[in-house]
């Protein structure tokens, strides 16, 4: 496939490690923003080549991973709910909530499907009258622009039987969250590169300035990864701190404005709890109140009562900031494992939890 | 005659012409039912041993040890490229005998019908059931109809179970897999599972992809007289078979690295892959080891056998695209791992439930 | 987050209102909707997020970046920071 297949290139990958051990000369903590790249620095092993002196933290890049348990209980009780038909990226199926997860709703008998796109929730919409389709709208500000039209559009062509369950959040203000608290220590960090290919690369760069640490713009294949790593390592190496993009051929500073135009005409900037993490003031965004119609929290006020009960043996939010590692969790591979996870950086097959897990079984 | 309903081959459907779908009187062991039996079911597998038209039916079995297999063939849709349940039904049991290095020789069909099936589909399924059966040298030679209301079921669940028998010196089982061997697989995975994918609900895209569905008996026939089985003295090299059905390549390797407590170490870029199956799992988020085959399999050979046994199974119809894709190794036992396309390793799990496309 | 896969524009054509591609993956298609790609034409390589255009790829851009790591000590010094 072109544009994948010379990224993934294994004698230019060979290379670019031997560029990066050339390079360093001491310890450095990255982190990499998006749950994409863990997954393919895990599916590749690229973790484990790399030079001893970096470590490698996997941020809480993923929505699956950082979605409140709270809103999975309200995906929940409306999935229940045998006048709704709930729509879903598959992610978000298996994560369990208080009780139980979207495939025991379906296995009960609640209309749960899974979908591709947005605009795939509004036709089954546009077919079923009769009941209503509830949308989860999750993910970064990648999947906003999408998320945001099937808003747009139920509006224009007047498909009242719509509705929206948004929990979305925004990297800005998690890596401020990040830096700001005295426990977490990175060095650098690897944007998301395709949250950069909505919103631009420009918002960074106040960041880079507050905190001194260089933020460089990353894709997702092996070679996209160390080429991000390499420009990281160098800037750190010569003590600056810029916003650089390793990912030019998809990237660029303003982003794409016609998506960053319906993502302001649809949602605004809120307050969002991350899970494990807490509330990020002004992390995330929620509809605005033109669209209230299609709020699906407004239009079933009853799940705005739900309580939530999270495991209080699970870390997971402390794994998230790299605050700790997954094995000095009490319940990693007892009463936490893939099969039986407590949190989502064990049911995210690239959380965390999960990757050490399966390394773990290794020796390593 | 009235109004004929189309229904390849079949002699004198008239009776069912009255109902175009099914109802519960087809289940409820009266007229409607032997109607059906008489003019959809009997006609289309047409064998003595089905016209014995006992509770049970007699048979012969050659002398050896017997196999015995069941499954259930759930898959919905009932038709999708490349085949349809009918065919699944068929190839998925004499398959899973052939794994134990049988010879698959009688099968029994269940049909679960949903009330409201079109007849026309029945007719189709269980022609195909029927050639797919001819196709393999297997006889069906029992069966069952039930009906259950509408809502109850996908349109049509099939179970068969299937007899065979072991010839002598064959011993293929799942704990035989030892340090030194190494892994082949009979051709390209993930088609079967890509091409379910495609015409799901939610996900349809368009790919020439069709389902691999294929009776592997004659196939493992051929890699056993490669692999000196059938005769002794010669130590028999094929140690493992299985075909990689639900949960892909991962599933089987995991499977019997845990059953014969060694580890298994194999190479991506060794594994056949179609491009489009390849191109869609990139675009699902998929991993192509996971996706479910039902005409490929996995075998552990000794390592001295494994080049007549990969030219054996490369001049069959179905292992056309055979590849020696990894080795038996004593390290990590229980545990797969793999050579990535960077050169690096990763270890290989079981899939975690059913397979799903993310967004993240 | 952002599984983004870059695939071929090979028909473009209006649907409920909207502009929509079908794209080619190297041999699967699947249609994608364009509104946010104004500027798209066939032939062009764009990454699709969940049924969306979000960026067509540039051809030069990349060719470029390729070329300089592949080159011994790529990226050494100040080039390696263009923003």
């Amino acid at each position: 496939m072109k544009y994948i297949e010379e990224y993934r290139d294994a004698d230019l990958t060979r290379k670019l490690l031997d560029d990066l051990r050339r390079a360093i000369t001491r310890p450095w903590t990255l982190m990499e923003v998006c749950g994409g790249q863990t997954h393919s620095i895990i599916k590749t092993g690229l973790d484990q080549m790399l030079p001893e002196q970096i470590a490698l933290i996997h941020g809480p890049g993923c929505p699956v991973c950082v979605t409140p348990l709270e809103l999975i209980d309200k995906a929940i009780a409306l999935a229940s709910r045998p006048d709704v038909i709930f729509t879903s990226y598959g992610d978000m199926l298996r994560v369990p909530g208080s009780g139980r997860d979207l495939f025991a709703v379906k296995a009960a008998g609640g209309d749960v499907r899974i979908v591709y796109s947005p605009l795939d929730a509004l036709e089954i919409a546009k077919a079923n009258p009769q009941k209503i389709v509830v949308f989860f709208a999750i993910g970064f500000e990648t999947t906003a622009p999408a998320n945001a039209m099937a808003v747009v559009q139920a509006q224009a062509q007047k498909i009242p039987n719509f509705a929206v369950l948004v929990s979305h959040v925004t990297v800005p203000a998690a890596i401020t969250a990040l830096m700001e608290s005295p426990d977490v220590r990175v060095d650098g960090f690897l944007a998301a590169g395709h949250v950069c290919t909505v919103m631009g690369t420009w918002e960074y760069e106040p960041l880079a300035e507050k905190y001194n640490i260089p933020i460089v713009v990353t894709g997702f294949e092996p070679v996209d990864i160390l080429h991000g790593i390499l420009d990281c390592v160098r800037a750190l190496e010569a003590s600056e701190h810029p916003v650089s993009n390793a990912y030019a051929r998809a990237v660029t500073r303003d982003g794409n404005r016609p998506a960053q135009a319906v993502i302001q005409r649809v949602f605004e900037m809120t307050d969002r709890a991350w899970r494990g993490i807490g509330v990020i003031p002004m992390s995330g965004y929620k509809l605005r109140p033109e669209f209230a119609a299609f709020d699906a929290e407004l239009r079933f006020p009853e799940v705005q009562a739900i309580e939530t009960k999270e495991s209080p043996l699970c870390i997971s939010g402390l794994v998230l900031q790299g605050i700790k590692k997954p094995v000095e969790c009490p319940a990693f591979g007892k009463q936490c494992t893939p099969q039986t996870p407590l949190g989502a950086t064990m049911v995210s097959s690239e959380g965390a939890c999960a990757a050490y897990y399966r390394y773990g079984r290794l020796g390593k | 005659m009235p109004e004929k309903i189309n229904l390849l081959g079949w002699t004198c459907p008239v009776p069912l012409q009255n109902y175009p779908t099914i109802v519960m009187g087809h289940g409820a062991g009266g007229k409607m039912m032997s109607d059906l039996i008489e003019h959809l079911f009997a006609p289309a597998f047409d064998n003595p041993l089905l016209a014995q038209m006992g509770d049970a039916t007699a048979l012969d079995l050659p002398p050896g040890k017997a196999a015995f297999t069941t499954d259930s063939f759930v898959v919905s849709p009932l038709f999708f490229p490349g085949g349809d349940i009918g065919e699944l039904a068929v190839n998925g049991t004499v398959n899973d005998l052939a794994m134990r290095g049988a010879k698959p020789l009688y099968l029994s069909a269940g049909f679960i019908l949903e009330e409201g099936l079109a007849m026309d589909d029945l007719g189709r399924l269980v022609t195909s059931m029927a050639a797919a059966a001819r196709a393999a040298g297997v006889q069906v030679a029992t069966g069952d109809t039930k009906v259950v209301q509408k809502g109850h079921g996908d349109g049509l669940y099939i179970n068969t179970s299937g007899i065979g028998v072991i010839p002598a010196g064959i011993e293929i089982g799942p704990e035989q897999a030892r340090p030194g061997d190494v892994v082949l697989v009979s051709g390209t995975l993930g088609d079967h599972g890509i091409a379910i994918m495609s015409v799901r609900e939610g996900l349809r895209f368009e790919t020439e992809i069709r389902s691999d569905t294929a009776p592997l008996n004659g196939l493992v026939e051929a890699m056993i007289n490669a692999a000196g089985g059938r005769r002794p003295p010669l130590p028999n090299s094929l140690h493992c078979l299985r075909d990689a059905t639900r949960g892909g390549l991962s599933a089987v390797l995991n499977e019997l690295a845990g059953v014969s407590k060694v580890g298994i170490e194999f190479d991506e870029k060794a594994v056949p892959l179609r491009p489009e199956v390849n191109a869609a799992c990139e675009m699902l988020g998929l991993d192509p080891f996971y996706i479910a085959n039902e005409g490929k399999l996995v075998a552990i050979v000794d390592k001295g056998a494994a080049e007549a046994v990969l030219e054996a199974m490369r001049k069959h119809v179905y292992g056309k695209d055979a590849a020696l894709i990894g080795k038996v190794v004593e390290a990590h036992p229980g545990l797969v791992t793999a050579r990535t396309t960077i050169g690096g390793m990763r270890v290989v799990d079981l899939p975690a439930g059913e397979l799903l496309p993310r967004i993240c | 987050m952002c599984l983004g896969i870059p695939g071929k524009v090979i028909e473009l054509f209006e649907s409920n209102g909207m502009k929509m591609a079908r794209i080619d993956f190297g041999g699967v298609v699947k249609e994608a909707c364009m509104e946010y790609l104004p500027e798209i034409k066939l032939g062009d390589y764009t990454i699709i997020h969940v049924g969306f255009g979000l960026s067509i790829l540039d051809e030069q851009e990349a060719m470029e970046t390729l070329d300089l790591l592949k080159q011994i000590d790529a990226l050494g010094g100040e080039e390696g920071f263009a923003a």
